[in-house]
């Protein structure tokens, strides 16, 4: 299962800052809220009924665009592997 | 609780100091209503892709054009050049405007006629003026610029046949000390094959020289070119008054204004570095008025000008059908519009804005059309908002050479509206059909068997 870098700072403004390989990065506000669940250990399919419930969109354009923004965070080492 | 509008969750990473291909962010508003008009609501009654017509700028430009060369010179005349945007609609504005009809061909010469143009008013351009097409010009007396000597003695043929002595101008080609210098149309002046076919049509008797034409290039950012080339037909037709004591009526500097677009590859975008028209007028108008005429024999100065009256006033409607990433991870944005219907994106990085409220967080996008063919790309690096599949976007600038240059290819060309100035839209092209495309092909009998 891939969970969050637990190193990982975010700050409100979306701001993200990876202290191993000093690298930052900006997320916009829904990044950041995703960032935030996964903090929480909430898994892909929580973080999705969140949005669902909370923004107008359909349910496939969520899955993909969660699936796609997942993957950014896995190509840019922000993902960590838990067994 | 209502729920809050959706944008994609998307991460950027931040480097600083790295020079950025992609350009900075320019969308700052989306673009929601045309003229009064809700893209949302023309897309969903006329269709997506949607082609829109503005005819206050239309109007606007063409006033900003006019009043740019008559205040500066005293006898100007703009000719609309029909390959630009031959739409009935646009043309029959440029008309309303003034302005006569500049064709290259004989079915553009035929529709310039059909929509009821003064054929005297009608310039006829172009390397290719059937024998039917220089009858017809001739008996109604238009304006023939020759392009080749071939022509020259087609039209000494016709004219001695009809019994008409036609007015003609000469194409002249030159260099103006831009790059490339174009010298496929007409007579070249520096080599002197434009003084030997003055000197033909001058002893041949049989036509009369009244203009004397050039068309130095295509979207030209350096108004000094143009002054260059007012001064060297101003100078011929100096020469042609001398030894044949003979006024020239006209000198007519053919088209290719720049328009505000962007080209690709340039540093800074068109809005900001393309020339106005004051900017061109001042350069043509000092070159005239500082020439060989007295006061009292200026020449009219006819300007075919077409790219930069139009451009701006065209906007291409469209919706998204899919995000995607790239293998390399870059993404991807489908739009229902492709190069078949926006040929121009071959020349420049369009402007395309949002139709409805983004936020300012922007991804590099690589736009494409529908077409299931490589080179259907829009633009190959624009920073866009985040669009979500369905969303509308605009094209800026698209009122040039797409509404004759596209191609009905693998989808069917969409409908043209022209939103009037009391801001009310009317329908002046219908979406094609397959009947329109079916209707002229035909089935040899023995092919429309098909096995069961």
């Amino acid at each position: 299962m891939m969970i969050i870098n637990r190193n990982i700072a975010i700050s409100e403004t979306g701001f993200v800052f990876n202290p191993i390989n000093g690298e930052s990065f900006s997320v916009n506000p829904i990044g950041y809220e995703v960032i935030s669940l996964m903090k929480e250990n909430k898994q892909a399919d929580e973080i999705m009924q969140y949005l669902l419930a909370n923004y107008q969109v359909e349910p496939e354009t969520c899955r993909k665009d969660l699936e796609d923004f997942m993957g950014m965070l896995k190509h840019h080492l922000l993902l960590e592997d838990k067994e | 609780m209502e729920k809050q509008r959706y944008e994609r969750p998307v991460i950027k990473k931040l480097e600083t100091g790295m020079p950025n291909k992609f350009g900075l962010r320019s969308e700052y508003v989306p673009i929601t209503h045309i003229e009064g008009n809700s893209v949302k609501e023309l897309l969903s009654t006329y269709g997506s892709p949607l082609f829109v017509i503005s005819e206050r700028t239309l109007r606007q430009t063409m006033e900003k054009a006019r009043t740019a060369f008559t205040t500066r010179y005293p006898k100007v005349q703009f000719a609309w050049s029909y390959k630009t945007n031959y739409l009935n609609a646009v043309c029959s504005v440029f008309h309303q405007e003034g302005s006569w009809a500049e064709v290259v061909s004989g079915f553009e010469y035929d529709k310039a006629v059909a929509l009821g143009v003064d054929p005297k008013k009608i310039i006829f351009n172009g390397p290719d003026k059937s024998q039917e097409d220089l009858k017809k010009s001739i008996g109604n007396d238009s304006l023939i610029h020759i392009d080749h000597l071939d022509e020259f003695y087609t039209i000494v043929n016709i004219s001695d046949k009809l019994k008409k002595k036609p007015r003609v101008a000469i194409r002249v080609n030159m260099d103006t000390g831009v790059y490339p210098m174009w010298d496929r149309f007409g007579f070249n002046y520096e080599n002197g094959q434009a003084w030997d076919a003055i000197s033909k049509i001058m002893h041949s008797k049989k036509m009369e020289l009244v203009g004397l034409h050039c068309h130095i290039g295509t979207f030209m950012l350096a108004p000094s070119a143009y002054a260059i080339a007012a001064g060297k037909l101003a100078d011929l037709a100096h020469a042609i008054q001398q030894k044949f004591n003979h006024e020239i009526k006209y000198i007519d500097l053919g088209g290719g204004f720049a328009s505000r677009n962007t080209l690709k590859g340039a540093y800074l975008p068109g809005i900001d570095s393309s020339p106005s028209f004051d900017d061109f007028a001042e350069a043509v108008t000092t070159a005239l008025i500082n020439g060989p005429f007295k006061t009292e024999k200026l020449p009219l100065l006819i300007l075919e000008t077409g790219r930069a009256l139009v451009d701006e006033a065209g906007f291409l409607l469209g919706t998204v059908i899919s995000n995607k990433r790239s293998s390399t991870g870059r993404r991807i944005t489908i739009l229902d519009a492709g190069v078949n219907i926006l040929f121009t994106s071959f020349w420049y990085d369009h402007k395309i804005t949002p139709a409805q409220p983004f936020t300012h967080y922007t991804e590099e996008t690589i736009v494409y059309g529908p077409l299931c063919m490589n080179i259907d790309v829009i633009r190959e690096n624009a920073s866009l908002p985040l669009l979500n599949k369905g969303d509308h976007v605009v094209i800026h600038h698209v009122g040039a050479y797409n509404m004759t240059q596209w191609m009905q290819f693998i989808t069917l060309r969409p409908q043209v509206i022209m939103i009037d100035m009391n801001d009310k839209p009317h329908i002046i092209r219908d979406k094609e059909t397959l009947g329109n495309i079916n209707a002229v092909e035909h089935i040899p009998e023995h092919v429309k068997t098909l096995p069961r």
